[in-house]
């Protein structure tokens, strides 16, 4: 299935589809009112991107350095080329403690590995703790948003999910009743688990630091409280110093939720007294991305989402469409890279508006990328017949001045007299939602034409 | 106990995605110079900073007390297991004779110190010197941090150039009590720490 067919089927509950919408741009809303109080933003958003531009430059040595710096503050630093050794090393960790029960705060890059799948297979308990993440675990569900990953969902279907998995009262569905469920539910689990996992907003090469932001607080629950704790890491996360956190802090949450900072920005230097800290840094694909020149701006991310919040396709089509992890328009750059045929589509889930570009901190040009991912994908051939064929058409019809003006001519008469059928049918998907406008009795060329000889 | 994690494997890893960043990134580009703190030096900005501090955390659901109101506060607080590291603030429950953090799972109210606020979002630093246990600014039901008022700052710029984060194993900036937002975007007080978060200045 394409973006647009799993789009379409969202687009079946119309009030269902104007509601995400709304949600989403409210949140859209609250980072324009949140940003308005910072005079300096557009030199922020400027500092952002040259300091993740400065990154790229020297992921290397930046890493490097992080990692002596955390080896010698005890902590203990893998390297996992893909998703599978990632998944390998997360669990040769848990199997030499014998854990066989975890907490996890949200992280993308583990759900790009599927590590949950991973560790349930291997016997061990995996619970989410983010109580969106947790929402759509017991739904069985990938995120639809990567800050909001039930945002899909109405509180009647999450309270009928906890009636029927936590035992809250049947029809309850008061979001202060079944977060207060949730907490009970996930307390028990905290203070169960042998170890917790978390993702990493930052890391400091500067310090071999890593820094956390959640607004739960389950990130600090999950790993304070456990023995082990492990967090997970794209390549992409080192910053060089810990002053730089005053920038991305600064950027991050205002950008997320429209919040001036998220409630706990977590710093984590060393494992706590008899307990053991691991830092896992993944590549899986990434460093392929870093070496294509019109995609590498892709990993400055810094994953506050508010290219999805800001985008008209996305919210008319929901996160599930982009069937990719990170959905929405970043989605839709990094997605191409790692499968074109699969994901090649997600290129043209947009309208090349530019809004996403316009919100994003740290300033990725991700509608050019969009555009140049439609070459790439036109280029390999995997364009579909729906838009190759008339494309080709169209091709021929604009680079000849002759055939256009004649073709112009002919549409305008044609258009006036068919009947509607021959316009409005199966072969024209972009008429199914939308209505040509009038036929104008001439063309701009001929109007010019006209009007400007006699003045001339 | 625990036997060392295999080098090999690492080393042979890391060499591989540091040679693939090599052979793939981008010619060098300088890192900027950060400009100077934008609410440095400005007229008054110690008053301003604490109306801002105060508006913010408000924002977030934060509430303030006196200071010379907080022992009858702490004394008349409905709840049984209480911790505080402020002298003269009375708790019943020593957190420096605990070793288990489980062991906090009980505690009604934490009354702890901040180094210092941020006026423009509300974050108060918390190391785990002040937290004591890393986990109980977290596990607590309710929280209350005592900081002293020209401990402000006007921007996580001046934040960042006031601490070493690397001097201590874990710190935290808390701007608010827990919250969520995920069923439907209502705001929910009280996740998975705190419920409530009161800020005294002194």
């Amino acid at each position: 299935m394409t973006h647009a067919e799993r789009a379409a089927d969202f687009l079946l509950d119309e009030p269902r589809t104007n509601w995400h919408d709304e949600s989403l741009w409210h949140v859209r809303s609250k980072r324009d009112t949140s940003i308005q109080g910072i005079p300096e933003w557009e030199s922020l958003r400027q500092l952002g991107s040259d300091i993740k531009d400065n990154v790229l430059s020297n992921l290397d040595t930046y890493l490097e350095s992080f990692e002596a710096k955390a080896t010698a503050n005890g902590v203990i630093v893998h390297w996992a080329r893909d998703a599978a050794e990632h998944n390998r090393i997360v669990h040769s960790i848990l199997a030499r403690h014998g854990v066989d029960r975890i907490v996890k705060s949200k992280s993308m890059l583990t759900e790009e590995c599927h590590l949950n799948a991973y560790l349930e297979e291997q016997g061990i308990e995996v619970i989410d703790t983010d109580l969106g993440e947790r929402i759509i675990q017991l739904r069985h569900e990938p995120p639809s948003h990567i800050v909001m990953p039930a945002i899909h969902l109405k509180k009647e279907e999450i309270g009928q999910l906890f009636h029927e998995q936590l035992g809250t009262d049947k029809g309850a569905s008061d979001p202060q009743y079944l977060t207060e469920a949730a907490r009970q539910h996930l307390r028990e689990k905290f203070l169960a688990a042998k170890a917790g996992i978390t993702g990493v907003n930052f890391a400091v090469a500067e310090t071999g630091g890593i820094v956390v932001c959640t607004n739960e607080g389950n990130a600090d629950m999950g790993v304070h409280l456990a023995p082990v704790q492990i967090h997970c890491m794209g390549i992409e996360k080192v910053i060089p110093r810990a002053e730089h956190l005053g920038v991305f802090t600064r950027l991050l949450a205002r950008s997320a939720t429209g919040q001036p900072v998220t409630i706990y920005t977590s710093h984590h230097h060393k494992p706590k007294p008899g307990g053991e800290m691991h830092v896992v840094i993944v590549d899986n694909g990434r460093t392929k991305q870093l070496g294509r020149e019109d995609f590498r701006n892709s990993l400055k991310c810094i994953r506050c989402g508010a290219c999805m919040n800001t985008c008209p396709i996305y919210r008319r089509s929901g996160g599930h469409s982009y069937d990719h992890t990170i959905p929405g328009p970043i989605g839709s750059i990094l997605s191409p890279g790692i499968d074109l045929k699969k994901h090649g589509d997600l290129a043209f889930a947009s309208t090349l508006c530019g809004s996403c570009s316009d919100v994003c901190p740290v300033k990725i040009d991700i509608h050019e990328q969009l555009y140049k991912w439609r070459q790439i994908v036109s280029e390999e051939g995997h364009l579909a017949p729906s838009k190759r064929v008339p494309l080709l058409g169209a091709g021929a019809v604009l680079s000849r001045g002759g055939l256009y003006n004649f073709m112009g001519k002919a549409a305008r008469t044609a258009l006036k007299l068919v009947p509607r059928g021959m316009v409005y049918n199966r072969f024209n998907p972009w008429g199914e939602s939308r209505e040509l406008p009038e036929v104008p009795a001439e063309s701009f060329k001929e109007w010019y034409a006209r009007t400007h000889n006699e003045s001339a | 106990m625990v036997r060392p994690y295999p080098q090999r494997i690492r080393v042979s890893s890391k060499a591989a995605i540091l040679q693939s960043i090599r052979a793939n990134k981008p010619g060098p580009r300088a890192l900027p110079q950060l400009p100077p703190d934008p609410l440095a030096g400005a007229d008054g900005a110690p008053v301003q900073w604490e109306l801002t501090f105060r508006e913010t955390l408000a924002a977030s659901k934060t509430t303030f007390l006196e200071r010379e109101r907080l022992a009858d506060y702490v004394r008349n607080f409905d709840g049984t297991t209480i911790v505080s590291t402020i002298p003269g603030i009375a708790g019943n429950l020593d957190p420096s004779a605990i070793d288990d953090p489980l062991q906090l799972a009980g505690v009604d109210l934490a009354v702890l110190r901040a180094q210092f606020g941020v006026a423009e979002n509300g974050a108060m630093w918390v190391s785990e010197t002040e937290a004591v246990h890393r986990v109980l600014p977290f596990i607590t039901q309710h929280l209350i941090l005592v900081l002293d008022r020209t401990a402000l700052v006007g921007t996580m710029h001046v934040a960042y150039r006031r601490i070493d984060i690397a001097t201590t194993g874990f710190g935290v900036f808390i701007a608010g009590p827990s919250k969520t937002a995920d069923i439907e975007q209502s705001l929910v007080i009280g996740a998975h720490g705190p419920r409530s978060l009161i800020v005294c200045l002194e």
